[in-house]
């Protein structure tokens, strides 16, 4: 067994599993509140990184990327911002109208909103990918083998650190401020939180707009580590970290987080061991494992039917 | 505006406010990915600025957001007719210019068209007026839907359509058998009619899980993707023919049903969705990656056509002793004989599946599938087993599916993953959900409507999938619950079928 080689693949599992967490805790949120899948949230993510990356560029020819900590906040601040505004409008136009109807006609209106904004990003910014130079450069070496340096790079510690922030100030978010205790309730009941005076159509709007956030900052990070994005990206990223959020028990934020992290690792050991192509093949091999015997995910809890 | 607004509930000041909201996140949500735009040079990526891109959809959205108010707030009829033309010349405006972004800064093209030769300026007022003509007129049914809701357009169409559903189906089914004579030579008809029925008969398949058995299932190409593989494979290495190969195809298809479904289907609904998901996922992966066996992302190519029942061929050099098809009829050659023959074949197919649907509907089965959908719990304190009775849903859902993949692949002669994406399940959901879950007619409304409608307008190609998309999502803010709509089970307690549907439509 080849330490170095094993570290090396939970670092940068550890890294991916950081991204779909971010992803997941969107998909999450909106489930426990409304209990529906956004199917767009993927979508939200890609415009996520569009955003970040037109900022940046805006930031070079303004001639102010020489400054790099300006840049970023640039960039998260920005891209955070209008993409949240996606995640607004999305409520707005597909979801808000259907709320009382039946289950399916959300689930296609969301799948309808989803190919429109893939199209509107591939029309407005053309289907070839999108080439961002790396940022943050270099890293460390954490230990030298003979055939191997274990490698974790400054952007990694960047993404792994800056979720870990954004995963305490959200839970902080959702325990303790008055507009958590609005989420929470209506989680479990809208039509009693509505009758004690909350605002249910502004909670549900600010879940939109907090999960649409926290994509955003996944689809900069990824813009940022990989260094492409096209209007496609949306998609896979989008069912993986629902898988994510399944898998850790939808509805609970841990949970997404945990799920994401999972499904990182698994995907990164996959690809690092056996084969590169069949790493989707394995993660949802193991959602459909973990759904026969513990249907309400990890960290979720059971639920009882009832009459 | 000030006469538009008298007769108002709202003050002038608020509808300022609203719309200076609106016009505030029309700009944000377009200052970037409109405004600018990411051009690709040797030096890496590049801006280009697109300001009046941004302008026009803040005033698009402005007027679309006042032509809402108007309508909301019920102020003069002719008012909102105004204003809707008003939009509806802005957005074709802004598209126009979305397509021909070359020239920009030209006059706007509207302006252009009205000014121009003889032809635009019929076409521009042919424009303005249908619009208009169609505002005012949907503003008077509003109207008269408030004074009396019984004699409201879609409700009469709805008893209509459920008083008389058997006449429809039957009247359906004899148009669609004299279609080639009508368009017996025009070949872009018989194969945009071939395709419509292909995704007719997908939804009736996936109706059957859907509507009738209540499962969602998202990953239903992937049983159309089974057939159609397994009729090319079986054909390649075994030689084997079309009408051997389709019930092989329809098993297989319905075995892989079997094996997934048997693990997820005591799953509840949105899981399975998710897990239906990944496993058309699955099959795509493995279909690009499996290279020796698929052809991975090549796909399969040259893949056999149906002879006609196994006693003629339809090519035009035949090998010796083979017989043609036109000289076992006694006729001319002609390539449309081919299309024909598929296209009454897809049609008997998707008969068959309508048939077998309603057959099955009256049989205790399909008693249970729809008892199962509407209260699980109810039907396993009566002694239904609902894994059993699920999984047979998923297994024939998915043999309809096979069928049609069978057929796709003969049809096409080339098969590949590309054809099998989530986007096939999610337009094959779409058209069950669109024509109203469960209703047979309803499919195949939905059908044409998705499917030869985006079909027709090819030229607009990229903006096609925009379109459909928008238009997913306004057809199911209109009409959430389908184009006709839900079927209701087939027998009910205490309560005739004329009481029932009467009951519903007030």
């Amino acid at each position: 067994m080849d330490w170095a080689y094993f570290l090396q693949q939970l670092i940068n599992g550890l890294t991916l599993g950081a991204i779909y967490g971010l992803i997941a805790i969107g998909y999450t949120m909106v489930y426990g509140i409304i209990g529906m899948i956004n199917f767009a949230h993927g979508e939200i993510y890609m415009l996520g990184a569009f955003h970040s990356l037109i900022t940046f560029l805006i930031c070079q020819a303004a001639g102010i990327s020489g400054i790099l900590p300006l840049t970023l906040l640039l960039m998260l601040f920005v891209s955070m911002v209008l993409t949240s505004i996606y995640g607004w409008g999305v409520e707005r136009i597909a979801y808000r109208p259907l709320r009382g109807s039946f289950r399916l006609a959300a689930l296609i209106s969301a799948i309808g909103m989803s190919i429109f904004l893939q199209n509107f990003v591939q029309i407005s910014q053309g289907a070839r990918v999108k080439p961002m130079q790396p940022l943050i450069e270099g890293g460390i070496t954490l230990m030298e083998s003979p055939n191997f340096n274990v490698q974790l790079s400054y952007m990694q510690i960047v993404i792994i650190v800056l979720t870990f922030v954004l995963m305490v100030v959200f839970s902080t978010l959702i325990a303790k401020t008055s507009l958590g205790r609005a989420q929470r309730a209506c989680e479990q009941d809208r039509t009693m939180a509505g009758l004690l005076g909350v605002n249910v159509d502004r909670t549900i709007s600010t879940t939109f707009v907090m999960g649409a956030a926290l994509a955003a900052v996944a689809g900069m990070m990824v813009t940022l580590y990989y260094g492409v994005i096209d209007f496609y990206i949306g998609f896979l990223a989008g069912v993986k970290a629902f898988t994510a959020a399944v898998l850790g028990g939808i509805g609970s934020l841990p949970g997404a987080m945990l799920g994401g992290l999972l499904i990182g690792l698994i995907e990164a050991f996959w690809s690092g061991y056996l084969t590169i192509e069949y790493k989707d093949v394995a993660t949802f091999g193991i959602l459909v494992l973990v759904l026969i015997f513990r249907p309400w995910g990890l960290l979720g809890k059971p639920e009882v039917e009832k009459v | 505006m000030s006469a538009l607004i008298t007769s108002s509930r709202i003050s002038g000041a608020e509808i300022v406010k609203e719309l200076a909201f609106f016009a505030v996140i029309a700009l944000l949500m377009s200052v970037m990915i409109l405004g600018v735009e990411t051009v690709d040079r040797p030096t890496g990526l590049e801006l280009a600025v697109r300001w009046d891109l941004v302008i026009t959809a803040i005033i698009s959205t402005i007027i679309g957001r006042l032509a809402l108010i108007i309508r909301r707030e019920h102020i003069s009829r002719i008012g909102q007719a105004v204003l809707i033309t008003v939009a509806a010349v802005a957005v074709f405006e802004m598209f126009v210019r979305f397509r021909e972004m070359d020239d920009r800064w030209a006059s706007p093209v509207f302006i252009d068209m009205a000014f121009g030769s003889v032809t635009s300026i019929v076409l521009a007022i042919a424009f303005i007026a249908i619009v208009f003509a169609i505002a005012y007129f949907s503003m008077k049914k509003v109207a008269a839907e408030e004074e009396e809701s019984g004699s409201n357009l879609s409700a009469k169409i709805q008893l209509a359509y459920r008083t008389n559903t058997k006449k429809i189906g039957a009247l359906g089914i004899v148009f669609f058998i004299i279609f080639p004579f009508l368009f017996g030579e025009n070949r872009s008809a018989i194969d945009l009619a071939t395709l419509v029925m292909i995704y007719i008969m997908l939804g009736w398949g996936l109706n059957i899980v859907v509507g009738l058995a209540g499962l969602l299932d998202l990953g239903y190409v992937a049983f159309y993707a089974v057939g159609a593989y397994s009729y090319a494979l079986l054909s390649q290495h075994f030689d084997l023919s079309f009408w051997l190969c389709l019930p092989l195809a329809g098993i297989f298809a319905a075995s892989f049903g079997i094996i997934l479904g048997f693990p997820v289907l005591r799953l509840r609904g949105d899981y399975l969705a998710i897990v239906t998901l990944g496993f058309g996922e699955i099959i795509r992966v493995v279909l690009i990656n499996w290279y020796d066996l698929t052809g991975g992302p090549d796909g399969i190519s040259s893949i056999e056509r149906p002879s006609f029942f196994g006693l003629a061929e339809f090519d035009r050099r035949l090998p010796e002793g083979v017989m043609g098809f036109n000289e076992l009829f006694g006729l001319d050659y002609s390539t449309m004989h081919r299309l024909i023959f598929l296209y009454y074949l897809i049609l008997v197919l998707a008969l068959v599946t309508a048939f077998v649907t309603v057959r099955l509907r009256k049989l205790p089965i399909g008693r249970a599938w729809e008892a199962l959908r509407e209260d699980e719990i109810a039907c396993r304190s009566l002694g239904i087993n609902p894994t059993n009775t699920k999984l047979s849903a998923f297994a024939i859902g998915a043999m309809f599916g096979g069928f049609a993949g069978a057929f796709f692949a003969t049809r096409q002669g080339f098969i590949s993953p590309e054809s099998f994406t989530f986007l096939e399940s999610a337009v094959i959901l779409a058209i069950v959900v669109l024509g109203g879950m469960g209703s047979q007619i309803g499919v195949v409304l939905a059908a044409i409507v998705m499917i030869g409608f985006p079909e027709m307008f090819r030229e607009l190609a990229e903006y096609r999938m925009l379109i459909f998309g928008a238009g997913m999502v306004a057809i199911m803010l209109w009409r959430p619950r389908g184009l006709l709509s839900f079927r209701d089970p087939t027998i009910l307690l205490n309560m005739s079928k004329k009481e029932k549907v009467a009951g519903e439509v007030k």
